[in-house]
């Protein structure tokens, strides 16, 4: 069992699930949620070959602590760990993996749900579809 | 002074640069450089959003800057 209570990561390596699990496993725990978001096969019908993911690291790492710290503040968190790949996906690779321990489950679903869809606002990670005949960086324009 | 700015996603594709120098009077703001920028790159301004990070901080716009800062320019991210 770690002793760290939050667990960031990112990495241009496929991320290991039994990791998050382990950073998160807490004795005070009676529930662990967990997200995983992984590379899907099409958007608005257009068929996706791969994602380009970009990070600016330093920050990316920077607003991860501080968005787990949030989410550590709004809920009784044990522990919570964020996983996040970078580098070149492919159809069904896994891009984030976020796990939350907390004593029951309601406060789990609610902190895990919160960090990935704050993570998705403001964490400096960029994603580009690639499709069979184009490419677009996604959210870029209006 | 000379600033040393980031850029990433679809800004670095619009400017054909990962890292730019910009020349700006002494202790310009964040929107000065923002709108230095648009007029250098005017595809810029299409953009859902573009804020600036100073230090590894999202910034405000009336935030100075200095040419010790790390500045990276964030067009709308996309991760998960």
């Amino acid at each position: 069992m770690s002793n760290k209570k939050i667990d960031i990561a990112l990495s241009d390596q496929p991320l290991d699930i039994k990791a998050v699990m382990e950073a998160v496993n807490d004795g005070s725990a009676g529930a662990v949620d967990v997200f995983i978001g992984t590379v899907r096969n099409k958007t608005q019908e257009r068929s996706v070959v791969r994602l380009e993911y970009e990070a600016y690291d330093s920050m990316a790492i920077k607003e991860m602590e501080k968005l787990a710290a949030e989410t550590a503040n709004k809920w009784p968190v044990a522990k919570i760990a964020i996983h996040h790949r970078k580098g070149t996906l492919y159809i069904g690779d896994i891009a984030v993996i976020i796990a939350v321990s907390t004593p029951h489950r309601q406060e789990a679903f609610e902190a895990c749900k919160f960090t990935i869809d704050t993570l998705k606002q403001r964490v400096p990670i960029w994603k580009k579809e690639v499709f069979e005949d184009g490419e677009t960086w996604v959210a870029a324009h209006p | 002074m000379q600033l040393n700015i980031l850029l990433f996603g679809v800004t670095k594709e619009i400017v054909g640069e990962q890292r730019l120098k910009l020349e700006l009077p002494q202790e310009a703001s964040v929107s000065i450089l923002l709108q230095s920028l648009k007029q250098n790159y005017p595809a810029l301004e299409n953009l859902e959003s573009m804020l600036v990070a100073v230090n590894n901080e999202y910034s405000e716009q009336d935030q100075r800057l200095q040419e010790s800062d790390e500045i990276a320019i964030i067009p709308p991210v996309s991760g998960g």
